[in-house]
């Protein structure tokens, strides 16, 4: 789960991590009131889980209290990547002498927490990662025992020379791990972590991404969630335990398995085709979790024809063919059904299917053809 | 023989009373797997369908039934637990079928596993087969697997199924199928089975299938060139998915690269895998090769 980052920010300075005054704000009014309590220039920045924020107009520095209200105006009404814009943070206009990157990270290689530094910060961190890689530090942290203090010196000693802004920036490392364990995060980064005229040590920018698997147990994580920042179509998917995302194409896909919902998008492509979606109804797959996904797809205007692509292992075919059965009879499906179910209960699904007409295919190849040919026919 | 499991395999079920425990005890069961032990604490003393002793710990049910398998089902706040309850009784070889433990648990668990010498595979993985000795450890299906000479390894579930169904209703026949998770952070990964399948006397062949993300793929290619004789054909799932939903700055830089189909498909054709451009095509690139 992506958090904002207000929200980043909220969590770090509640681990200690220094950084300017700053606020969040959902109208004009409020962006205004928060830049005269600030006072002088201040920055307004677009809340969207979307990268490129700046260069799609979504970062604005205003000089006073007026000219925030009209910035926050403007950019409460942008659309960024698809996403409405509802909230902006308001941060004063930081004087910056030096700029770097802290970075923490869940490593699938090392299996541990891995810290990246580099005195090269700011917003260019992956072209300096793609060309000067021996510019970032990496150092993996053993999870069973935390950061030592050593450790946290060694790092800061990257970045800085002053032993005042080294002991600043060991103790940011040191509340960044901090935050990072105590929050389920698989990400936390400050960029930049700046040094200011006045040599003081602050992070400017902040960004957290929490491990979906900790929310189960961590109803205090999850109320973090902006569903306003999802696709309607997505945050749907998500109440509904299903995995959705959202693509261009016209042919709508129910899998399951994330693996051969993969393939199963591939091959359409294969077929000449374009996938719809990706979506994954997951392993124990009752009726209800079919219905709510023909909803949602059957909501995107540009599907021309479904395709089921169900290889029963703990999924029970018959199960989905119920779903189906009880969706088309619930509501009506304007476009054509193709149906690929094997496995498990086939034989009851395929009579479950019959009792209303509806047939079914138990190769996966012929299934997707049939339905990109449909598609293509409808278009 | 075979890979991992065979008919020396002594299974503990942990989590054996458990919904999803209970359901595939009887599975492995039926299919012919020998479970000498379940565990559920508190439950200890009492039997499962009337023939497997339930123990409170893995310690006890070690001592008593020689378990040298164990397979975890219990939920996923307390799979990394049982993990290192499995560890430390020194049971060798530990199968996790849990989906959805916090990776933090995991990247604890780990350093521990590896302290003991013993073998994780999973989490969040269907588990693996021998049809030939009617051993199944998880979830697979055992109906759509037939005993044979092909190994295989992969990330998915599903998709793992679809390419062995292909393969049985082709007559090539399986040594083991081994799932080995898609979590970022696993036990044992494709070059460990790849290693275990060229070792393996029963393999003649060895089917890898992926999907995009992570450098896992092209480290086993590498491997493949290096160290791996026999032939080798290859799936990448994925292949079309859009490159969409980044983890930050630090994601790209942690990699160097994202992870995408054309990289591991490049890697595996570099390294003389066939690669398969749809699942039904195993058949065929295998036949080629055997």
């Amino acid at each position: 789960m992506n958090l904002h980052e207000y929200q980043a920010r909220a969590l770090l300075k509640a681990a200690g991590v220094p950084m300017l005054d700053g606020d969040v704000a959902s109208t004009p009014t409020e962006a205004e009131s928060i830049a005269r309590r600030i006072g002088g220039t201040v920055v307004i920045k677009a809340q969207v889980h979307a990268g490129g924020r700046g260069k799609a107009g979504g970062v604005k520095l205003a000089r006073n209290p007026s000219e925030a209200a009209d910035e926050a105006a403007q950019i409460l009404g942008m659309t960024i990547k698809g996403l409405d814009v509802h909230k902006v943070l308001v941060v004063p206009a930081a004087e910056i002498v030096t700029e770097s990157y802290v970075g923490l990270i869940m490593d699938r290689e090392t299996q541990r927490p891995v810290f990246m530094v580099s005195s090269a910060g700011g917003v260019d961190i992956e072209e300096v990662a793609a060309k000067t890689p021996e510019k970032i530090v990496r150092m993996p942290i053993d999870p069973t025992f935390g950061l030592y203090p050593h450790q946290a010196l060694r790092l800061a000693f990257v970045l800085y020379r002053d032993f005042t802004q080294v002991k600043a920036a060991a103790k940011i490392m040191a509340q960044l791990y901090q935050a990072f364990v105590d929050n389920g995060a698989s990400l936390a980064e400050i960029n930049p972590l700046i040094t200011g005229p006045d040599g003081r040590v602050l992070a400017l920018d902040a960004k957290i991404v929490i491990d979906d698997n900790e929310l189960f147990w961590r109803p205090d994580l999850g109320v973090l969630r902006d569903d306003s920042a999802e696709l309607p179509s997505e945050a749907a998917a998500r109440r509904a335990n299903l995995s959705f995302i959202k693509l261009d194409g016209d042919v709508g896909c129910v899998v399951n398995g994330a693996g051969l919902a993969m393939a199963t998008m591939d091959l359409v492509k294969f077929y000449g085709g374009e996938p719809a979606n990706f979506l994954d109804i997951g392993g124990s797959s009752s009726p209800e979790k079919v219905i709510a996904a023909l909803k949602i797809i059957t909501a995107d205007p540009h599907v021309k024809a479904i395709l089921f692509n169900i290889f029963g292992g703990i999924t029970r075919t018959d199960d989905v063919a119920s779903g189906i059965v009880a969706a088309t009879s619930q509501f009506k499906v304007d476009v054509p059904i193709v149906i690929r179910l094997t496995g498990t209960n086939e034989a009851e699904a395929f009579r479950i299917l019959g009792g209303v007409g509806m047939t079914a295919l138990s190769d996966m190849d012929e299934a997707v053809e049939r339905v990109v040919r449909l598609a293509r026919e409808a278009a | 023989m075979s890979v991992f499991a065979d008919a020396g395999t002594r299974l503990l079920v942990q989590g054996i009373t458990g919904r999803e425990g209970s359901f595939h005890s009887r599975q492995m069961l039926e299919y012919g797997t020998r479970i000498v032990a379940g565990v559920t604490p508190g439950k200890g003393g009492q039997t499962f369908e009337g023939t497997v002793p339930i123990f409170n710990t893995v310690a006890d049910a070690v001592a008593d039934t020689g378990a040298n398998t164990t397979v975890i089902y219990v939920p996923p706040m307390a799979a990394a637990a049982a993990i290192i309850e499995a560890a430390d009784a020194g049971i060798p070889l530990i199968i996790c079928i849990t989906e959805g433990i916090p990776v933090m648990h995991m990247s604890r668990a780990m350093p521990f596993v590896r302290s003991r010498g013993v073998r994780l595979i999973g989490p969040n993985c269907p588990g693996l087969i021998t049809p030939g000795t009617r051993t199944k450890v998880g979830i697979i299906p055992g109906n759509i697997c037939s005993p044979g000479r092909v190994g295989l390894v992969s990330r998915s579930g599903t998709l793992t199924y679809e390419v062995v169904n292909h393969l049985t209703r082709s007559s090539i026949g399986q040594s083991t199928c081994v799932g080995i998770g898609g979590d970022p952070i696993i036990g044992t990964n494709f070059i460990d089975c790849l290693r275990a399948f060229q070792d393996d006397p029963a393999t003649d062949a060895i089917v890898m299938i992926g999907e995009i993300g992570g450098t896992d793929e092209q480290s086993a290619a590498e491997f493949v060139r290096a160290s791996v004789t026999k032939p080798v054909v290859g799936f990448i799932a994925g292949q079309t998915a859009p490159k969409g939903r980044r983890m930050g700055h630090a994601g790209a830089i942690i990699s160097g690269a994202s992870g995408t189909a054309e990289e591991k498909l490049a890697a595996f054709e570099a390294a003389g895998i066939g690669v398969m451009r749809r699942p039904v095509e195993v058949v065929e690139l295998l036949r080629a090769r055997l």
